[in-house]
Order: C-alpha cells, then structure tokens, then sequence
C-alpha cells in the first residue's frame, strides 16, 4: 500500500473569465517508507500539491488517496479529523506557540481536540528522548534555538503517528551547514520511524537526502 | 491548566491593557449601580415600607404626595368601594429638626415627618402622641433611642422611642408618629398648608382582588375625586425616581456596550495577530470551536479578574465617600453586573468568529 497517491489530479482556481490551473493531470505515489523531494520554482505549483496531499485543499479534479483512503469527496470537517489523524505537517515558518514548552507544544493539538492524557504525555516524552530534547521539556519556544524549534516541529508532526509527513521548505531560512543538518535529521527521523514523507524545497543541495525527487514546473509533475 | 489559561498567566502584559480598562468599566458599573440604589431605595424608602396595595390621591394632586388632601368623606367613600377592606391615612411634612440642646444651623436634622395610623411589616403600630420611631439613617447624626427631636418652626418636642430600617424619604430619614403629631407639625411648619383634623394626605387601601380593580373601584366610589395607583406606580411616582433609573439604566446600558466594543476589538486584534498560528492549529486538525473556546476562555477570565479588581476599588471609594454620596452596594447588584460583564466580554469575544471560521488552513503552507 502506498502512503500517498495522486490520480490525474488537477486544480484550478477561477481568476474573472479565466481560469488559473495551479496543478495539471498530475500523478504521484509515495510508498510506505519513501521521502520524496519536491522542487520547483515559485509559482510552480508545490505548495497546491502538498495542500492537496495533507487534506488541505480538495482537487477540481481526479482522486487523493492517502494510507489507503481515498479522501477526495470529503468535507472540510472530515478532512480536519483526517488530518488530526494520519497525516503530520512542518511548516516553513514552524509555527509553534510562542509561550509554550517544547513539551506543551506536542501535546497542543491533542489537547485542544479534547485527546489529552497519560498516553499522550508519554507519547511526548518518549518523542522529545528521541529527538534529544528530553532536557529542555521545560522551555519556552521562543527561549529554544533555531536547531531544537525545528525539531519540535517535527516532533509535533509526529505526535498523532501519521502515516504521511510533509515538510514544508524546512531549510528556507537557513543557510547550508544548518539547512544539510535539518535534513540529515528528517531523513534519520523518517528512516527510524519508517514512514512516508513529501519533502517540498527550492534548494536542489537538500534533494540528495531524500529517496527521490520530483520536479514541478508551471503545475505540471516530472519525475 | 488549558492554552488560554496558560497565556495569560505567561503573558500577562498581552491582556493587561483589556484587564485594566474593564477594570476600570467594572468601577464603574457598580458604582453607577449602587448610586443607582442608593437614590432610588434612599427616595423610596418611605412607600416600600408600606404594605397596602393601592395608594389613594386626590385627584388635583396630580400624584403628588404633597398636594395631596383627603378629607373624611371622601375616605368614607373610600372605604365603601367594592373590594376593600380597610384604610389608613399617611401624612407627610418635609422638615428640619434639632436635638434637644442643640443650637446653630449645623445641627439641624433633615427630616421626613411621616403621620400614619396602621403598622406594617416594617413599621410598629403607630406609637403615642409626641413619641416617633426614627429612621436608623439618624443614628449617624447622634440620635439615640430617648432623644428628643424640637421638630419644625414650632420645635414641637419628639422623642424617639426606637429605630427602623430604610424608610427615607427622597433621601431625607424619616420620623414616623401618629397623625395628630404629625398634624401639629404640619400645621406649625406649614401654616398655610395646614390639614383640619380628620384630612390626610394620602389613603393607603387593602382590599380583595388585583390592586388594578382596586384602584378602579375607589376612584368610582369617590366619583373621580381620587386618583388611585398600585404600589408599584406610587413608588414610581415619587419626584425623580423614573427619571433617576431611566438615566443611570441608559448609563449602564451605554458602559456594558463599551464592554463589548472594548473586548471584540481587543479579540479582534488578537485574531489578526493569530491568523498564522491558528492557520497552522486548523491545519493539524484543530477545529474553529477549540479556537473560539480559547479566545473565549480568556475573555471570561479577563472580566471576572476585572470585576475582582473593580470590586475592590469600588470597595475602597465607597468606604472613602461614605456618608457624602447616596451609595449602597447591594449583593444583587454585584451579581447582576458580574453577569452582565461576563456575558457582554464572552459575546465580544465571538465577535471574530467570521474571522476565525474563514482562515483558511491552507494558508499554513508558505
């Protein structure tokens, strides 16, 4: 079983008489255990692919299947409880809140969808020992360093034990040594854990951690 | 300890500028309230002390306590009307007294000479001539049970044989007697508006039925010469009070709404400031009401720590002005205007919610 699959996927947003397709007949499968890079230029489409891989957007046409599930009818509520469910996001810009610990932001979103508990602590526990955060549960994000917020991020991604990460441009903002470190890491993380993951980046540098690489260009898919 | 809570305890100079002015609109809610009360019960006091259901004018008196007069017959007639099973005359004379001993102006009490001839709930049955109970409000001018008060123009001596409670009369404490004393009073104070014996001013009526049929019944037995209005209306009727609670109620009304604009614009900046967060939250499965309850939570924690602080400080000026303003700061007023309070911020801050239901989680991707 594959973790993602896009079937002549196309998506097109109206602009007045015209219509902008973002993403054209595109088709991609991400196996169980394989990190794909995305790359492209701006503009190209990358970030319509990977709303559309994590529930985030529904395709004006063809079919999304994730972890065996074909989520392309859902509504917008069942597509948030899939999400919640199966499918782990880092963003570009981490978005962790400010005045959480490393440990609070693991277990925000369980606890803001009713889902705290025993299981849920030691779930982020277990997750900060093995991302080497163990010794600052305790700190405020803004208080962590570049390094340790992106791996809270992950961590965080990690949480709901998705079937299917998506990393959005995770070394945009920095520079190479810490960008190859960050996905050194990715890559030792996704390996250990054995799960799929969609890598988008603009930084060709970054593409050789990952298992393959596809180019999008003007919404059109070559592998 | 939830998100919200968590923010507030770590940020507490993000909401301090919101707690700060509902404190402050706190303040103010009670101490508009409790002005409120203590003019409307300080003017009250007198006809709230009453029982009887129907209060009897004459119909020239336009309402008006002072105007009015009664005479014997009409208080015969009075008594006949269908329905009704007893009357009681109630007089009243607006004046200054003295403590036996006392000289110079500064001494002077201001008093409500009240004259009645039924006891209440409230009041004793009337006591002897010359005698009065005295409104506890006299206490704090140095009156105590055996004093006696030099009442009027005609200094007619008064002693007072005990105290009750909140029964003043447009804020002036009231010195209840039986309706010759009173008559005397009147009489010495007022000569050109002295009552022949027998007159009072305002018939109190109990009866069988509503007090609305009541009311009609005496005003055809008397053939129009009465005016008759319910308790209610009576209390109403009194110089003032309807003013008094249509303007601090339109001030009320006007602060709660400054609570809500205060609050929904303080949570709408807060939205804006969220978007990418709450982006990124939607984003991982959390649901628009999460969001809302988060905002919201904090809202109700921000007024009720507000209205703790507003308390205390009203609590502070009510002690610094005692006694020079009409303040009276009653338990159901506190309840209601913490209510109001919490009700108004949580309303506010659901204002967003258009907002927050419209970030779209997509927008979490760069």
């Amino acid at each position: 079983m594959s973790a993602l699959a896009l079937r002549d996927v196309r998506k097109v947003y109206p602009s007045g008489d015209t219509e902008i397709v973002a993403l054209d007949h595109a088709e991609l499968t991400v196996d169980d255990t394989e990190l794909v890079a995305l790359i492209g230029p701006s503009g190209s489409g990358k970030s319509t692919l990977l709303s559309i891989a994590g529930g985030l957007l529904t395709p004006s046409e063809g079919s999304v299947t994730v972890a065996g599930e074909d989520i392309t009818a859902y509504s917008p509520k069942r597509l948030a409880s899939f999400r919640r469910d199966h499918v782990g996001f880092v963003f570009q810009s981490l978005n962790l809140v400010p005045f959480l610990t490393a440990f609070e932001n693991l277990t925000v979103v369980p606890e803001l969808t009713g889902r705290r508990g025993a299981a849920t602590r030691k779930r982020a526990d277990d997750l900060l020992e093995e991302l080497g955060l163990a010794a600052r549960r305790n700190v405020r994000s803004t208080d962590l360093s570049g390094g340790e917020r992106q791996r809270v991020a992950i961590g965080r991604a990690l949480m709901n034990e998705p079937c299917l990460v998506l990393f959005d441009e995770p070394t945009s903002a920095l520079d190479t040594e810490r960008g190859e470190q960050v996905m050194g890491l990715i890559r030792r993380e996704m390996t250990e854990r054995g799960l799929a993951g969609v890598v988008v980046t603009h930084d060709r540098r970054m593409t050789g951690f990952c298992d393959r690489t596809v180019e999008i260009t003007d919404g059109h898919l070559a592998a | 300890m939830s998100v919200a809570t968590r923010e507030l305890r770590r940020r507490p100079g993000r909401f301090a500028f919101v707690g700060i002015a509902l404190a402050l609109l706190s303040t103010l809610l009670l101490l508009l309230g409790g002005l409120l009360d203590g003019l409307v019960l300080g003017s009250t006091g007198a006809f709230r002390a009453q029982d009887a259901p129907v209060f009897v004018y004459s119909a020239d008196a336009q309402d008006s306590f002072l105007r009015s007069r009664i005479t014997p017959a009409e208080r015969d007639q009075i008594a006949a009307a269908p329905g009704v099973t007893g009357t009681a005359g109630l007089g009243l004379t607006l004046d200054a007294g003295r403590l036996e001993g006392t000289t110079g102006t500064d001494n002077l009490l201001d008093l409500a000479v009240m004259g009645y001839e039924q006891g209440t709930n409230v009041l004793p049955a009337p006591p002897g001539p010359g005698e009065a109970y005295a409104d506890a409000a006299l206490q704090d001018d140095g009156v105590t049970e055996g004093s006696t008060i030099l009442v009027g123009l005609g200094e007619i001596p008064v002693r007072v044989v005990g105290f009750v409670d909140d029964t003043s009369y447009l804020l002036q404490p009231a010195l209840w007697v039986d309706l010759d004393t009173w008559r005397q009073v009147q009489t010495a104070s007022r000569p050109d508006a002295a009552v022949a014996d027998g007159v009072v001013q305002v018939v109190l009526v109990d009866g069988t039925g509503t007090p609305e049929s009541l009311v009609t019944a005496v005003d055809d037995a008397t053939g129009g010469a009465t005016s008759s209005l319910t308790r209610d209306e009576a209390i109403f009727s009194l110089p003032g009070t309807a003013e008094q609670n249509a303007t601090f109620t339109a001030l009320i009304g006007t602060t709660i709404f400054v609570v809500g604009l205060i609050t929904s614009l303080f949570f709408i900046l807060l939205t804006v400031e969220r978007r990418s967060l709450y982006a990124a939250m939607k984003a991982l499965g959390v649901g628009t009401g999460a969001l809302v309850r988060w905002s919201m939570l904090q809202a109700l924690l921000v007024a009720g720590t507000a209205f703790v602080l507003g308390g205390l400080v009203t609590l502070g000026l009510a002690q610094a002005l005692a006694g020079q303003i009409p303040l009276l700061l009653e338990p159901t007023r506190a309840v209601v205007t913490f209510v109001l309070l919490l009700a108004t911020a949580a309303i506010g801050s659901l204002i967003p919610l258009r907002r927050i239901i419209r970030i779209d989680p997509a927008s979490a991707i760069s």
